[in-house]
């Protein structure tokens, strides 16, 4: 499941409890990642989940369910080409 | 034949300036500087120009290696802040120590800059073009520094290291490898002077200062890749395992940089070793400034294998693996 598997990234990433990630966990408020964690983080996720993030999208990934929706999109849009 | 390392020797200014002096400039405090970047204190120079702790760290390097300035055929300054355009850093340390039997000249590859001139002094040593080089990585990147900017201005340190490559029996320098991706080298700029002349009908308006301008969060991501892949392919061009590297000496940026790529290469982070908790960011001057404190602590055995590495603007990035020889081996 997406979640799972990014949920994973983000306690490895962010060095957080698994009970403390959800889809309304805010990056920067509830995790305490600072702008260069963000950036750690958005390379992990596209080297284990095979997708590219523009440097100009991460601006508005700003939650963990920002982020899953993100990955849906991208799903979709995979699917559709 | 081969080319080896055969003295050391750094420059700094006098002037220390801590995190706390930097929040009467800019809304910032020690806390953020530190957590984002490992930077405590940096070198500002209060007078001295770049050219000035070139040749301060020339000198040092010539009497770490006990050879007579006349006996140097080479000297490559690598630098992206000179005094001027022209004379260049490398003929004014000429002028200023005397090395009349030299050919000078001025590198520009950003803070990759030390790493390409190793490169180049190594390979016209080789061929016998050239006996005996300096190379210098010298920066005052303080006259670049947007000093109203707190995102850049606490980042950068000024400051100069040299070295002097001779010839040798063994290998000294065992291997090099670089790159540069001119497609992305906005990420990461200082503009030149305006485009101006009496045929063009409508001249660019002149430009405040030149400064340090970067996006930080592309140039973390494009240093954290450009490192992997330089130690990755430096050890394979060198036949050395990454194992039996007792140090890495990282071009110092960014504590957070060093600690990413530590992390992703399952590389302890004590085998990278570090001096910009009190240097900052002195681009092309970091790797051979690291590497002159190290040697005068006494951390380099015979033989132990060293790994350098270095990414910047342009982009450009790359690696040299050497064999650190003491100078009593040097040849005569």
């Amino acid at each position: 499941m997406v979640f799972d598997q990014l949920k994973a990234i983000i306690v490895d990433q962010l060095d957080v409890a698994p009970e403390d990630v959800s889809p309304a966990s805010s990056f920067a408020d509830d995790l305490g990642a600072d702008s260069l964690d963000m950036v750690e983080l958005i390379m992990a996720i596209e080297e284990k989940m095979d997708v590219h993030i523009e440097q100009k999208q991460v601006g508005n990934l700003t939650t963990v369910g920002d982020v899953l929706a993100f990955l849906e999109a991208h799903r979709a849009a995979g699917v559709a080409e | 034949m081969y080319t080896m390392i055969s003295g050391t020797g750094s420059a700094l200014p006098e002037n220390r300036v801590t995190n706390h002096d930097f929040e009467r400039l800019v809304d910032t405090s020690d806390e953020w500087i530190t957590t984002r970047t490992g930077i405590s204190a940096r070198r500002i120079t209060s007078g001295e120009n770049t050219s000035d702790f070139a040749a301060r760290a020339a000198a040092n390097a010539l009497s770490s290696a006990g050879i007579d300035p006349l006996d140097i055929d080479l000297v490559i300054a690598a630098t992206v802040s000179p005094d001027s355009f022209t004379p260049t850093v490398s003929c004014q340390v000429q002028a200023a120590l005397g090395l009349s039997k030299a050919t000078c000249f001025d590198l520009w590859a950003g803070c990759t800059g030390f790493i390409f001139a190793l490169m180049t002094a190594d390979s016209l040593i080789r061929s016998g073009v050239l006996g005996r080089a300096l190379v210098i990585g010298a920066e005052v990147l303080s006259k670049l520094v947007d000093w109203t900017d707190r995102s850049t201005c606490v980042l950068f340190g000024d400051g100069a290291g040299a070295v002097v490559l001779s010839q040798s029996e063994r290998p000294g320098i065992l291997a090099h490898f670089t790159g540069s991706d001119g497609t992305r080298g906005g990420v990461l700029r200082i503009d030149g002077v305006p485009l101006v002349n009496p045929w063009i009908a409508d001249p660019q308006p002149p430009k405040p200062n030149s400064v340090i301008r970067m996006d930080g969060q592309e140039v973390f991501k494009f240093a954290v890749t450009a490192m992997q892949k330089s130690i990755r392919r430096v050890c394979e061009l060198s036949g050395i395992q990454l194992e039996d590297v007792p140090y890495i000496i990282p071009h110092q940026a960014n504590d957070r940089i060093i600690e990413s790529v530590a992390g992703r290469m399952k590389i302890p982070r004590g085998r990278f070793y570090t001096d910009l908790d009190q240097r900052g960011n002195t681009s092309a001057a970091s790797i051979p400034l690291a590497l002159d404190e190290m040697n005068r602590a006494g951390l380099l055995a015979p033989q132990m294998p060293l790994l350098l590495v270095g990414f910047g603007g342009g982009l450009t990035w790359g690696a040299s693996m050497i064999r650190w020889m003491p100078n009593s081996t040097q040849d005569s």
